[in-house]
């Protein structure tokens, strides 16, 4: 039977991970290389970069990092943060990205998204997925779409615009509640079942993580295919082995 | 002497930067691992890996754009050779993907659709792509699994998979709704459905496997 997978998710900037990752015996708590292998050898289904710089220079930082961690580590690896033409895409491919993701140039450019899916396939092609709660307390519950880190608002809403992306060629989704990231309360499930109830590609499911039991909750609440998480792994709280050892126990089929 | 040299078929479609990693990674020294999209390349190669991703129509297109059809199909009669992915997929006779494609015949059988509505043993609903990590069971011994425990997990990304219309080509079956060959081989031809190159240490001593064998 196909596992659920667990996704440890790294924020870089130009080049170093940030949000001070701390494992016992890390040589150097910045590199990705270094603890892209270090959550390999924990049993990490996959890996995300998450690039956040702010430069151009960090960018092409960002393709080294790739091509670095790529000749070390042989489990899939998706890139995010600031892709916006297919030849960004094209490069991190190249580099030895196996998917990118995009957020913001989705929403903006919808057809970038058809047109990266029909030049490198839709399996390559994960669409970020930002959504907030706008309905009010007691009304059936709406989600939109919001950009910029949760600042901005699309007025999209959030299942439709999971579906039309679906149609426009993206291979899997990553659904990241903003009322939950950040606070370690656990996923949005709601938010992650209906987008997974409404979709035929798999729905990674992110935002708000703060325990083992969030990510049993993803998977059999939120129906999410995925789980990907931050800090739970950075700080030394949990490895991935010990998180899907929890999810075994709750009768999740894993990788082990 | 010469060293023996591996090629990467390079036709545009795919990870090969990928793959090429890996197989270097478990490569004995003096092996070259060879990129390439030049038929020539081929016939001197001491082994071949055909890897790639997309669509099927497209995978055709490109392999006879570069002039790769005659050369690949001499390779696969002559040294081993290994198929990855789509790379598996076009060693069959033709495709259902994008309406109908005619593929390179090496074996007899179908490319199928997984189908939409896909459930599982408990009626749960099946994604299409088949994206992650999922068992393969051994259907006979085959030197490409030396030291691979039978049903050990390897990672997938496809939504479609072939059906060879030999039944002895199968060489794993994978559970996913019905129960799909995800592995095929004959002869100094073995083709894997999954990704070696992103399946962790099961798929690098795979790879290592195949630069072993000696058909």
């Amino acid at each position: 039977m196909l596992a659920k997978r667990i996704i440890p998710c790294l924020d870089v900037a130009e080049g170093r991970v940030v949000k001070g990752v701390q494992f016992l015996g890390l040589r150097d708590a910045g590199d990705p290389v270094e603890i892209a292998r270090r959550y390999d050898a924990e049993g990490a289904d996959e890996i995300t970069f998450l690039d956040i710089s702010a430069s151009h220079e960090g960018r092409e930082t960002m393709l080294h990092v790739v091509e670095q961690v790529a000749e070390q580590v042989f489990i899939p690896l998706t890139v995010g943060g600031g892709i916006r033409t297919v030849e960004d895409v094209r490069r991190l491919l190249n580099a030895g990205a196996d998917k990118v993701s995009i957020n913001t140039a989705a929403v903006t450019h919808p057809d970038f998204v058809r047109e990266a899916s029909d030049k490198v396939g839709s399996q390559c092609i994960v669409v970020a997925i930002d959504a907030k709660r706008v309905s009010a307390e007691g009304e059936p519950p709406r989600w939109a779409i919001f950009t910029h880190g949760g600042r901005k608002p699309t007025g999209l809403d959030a299942i439709e615009w999971a579906r039309t992306m679906v149609d426009y060629g993206a291979g899997e989704l990553l659904v990241t509640s903003m009322d939950r990231d950040g606070t370690r309360a656990g996923f949005d499930l709601e938010l992650m079942a209906r987008i997974s109830d409404a979709v035929e590609v798999p729905v990674i499911a992110s935002g708000g993580v703060g325990n083992l039991d969030h990510l049993t909750d993803g998977v059999l609440k939120g129906k999410a295919d995925a789980v990907l998480a931050a800090s739970i792994f950075h700080f030394g709280e949990y490895t991935v082995h010990q998180a899907k050892e929890h999810m075994a126990k709750a009768g999740i089929e894993v990788r082990l | 002497m010469n060293q023996p040299m591996v090629a990467v078929v390079d036709y545009g479609m795919g990870n090969l930067r990928s793959v090429a990693k890996a197989i270097e990674h478990v490569a004995p020294a003096g092996m070259t691992v060879r990129v390439t999209e030049h038929p020539d390349d081929l016939a001197n190669a001491d082994r071949i890996v055909f890897p790639g991703q997309g669509a099927a129509r497209d995978c055709m297109l490109e392999l006879g754009r570069r002039e790769l059809r005659d050369a690949l199909l001499e390779a696969a009669r002559s040294k081993p050779f290994l198929g990855i992915c789509m790379g598996m997929q076009v060693l069959m006779s033709h495709s259902e993907e994008n309406g109908g494609t005619d593929c390179l015949g090496m074996f007899p059988g179908e490319v199928r659709f997984f189908g939409h509505g896909l459930k599982g043993p408990e009626g749960e609903k099946l994604k299409i792509p088949h994206m992650g990590w999922n068992g393969v069971r051994q259907a006979r011994p085959h030197p490409i699994w030396e030291g691979i425990p039978d049903g050990e997990r390897f990672y997938f990304v496809h939504s479609y998979h072939v059906a060879p219309a030999e039944p002895d080509l199968a060489l794993g079956i994978t559970d996913y709704g019905p129960p799909f060959v995800s592995a095929i081989a004959r002869d100094n031809v073995a083709a894997v459905q999954f990704h070696p190159e992103k399946s962790a240490e099961a798929g690098l001593r795979l790879l290592g496997n195949f630069l072993r064998w000696n058909p």
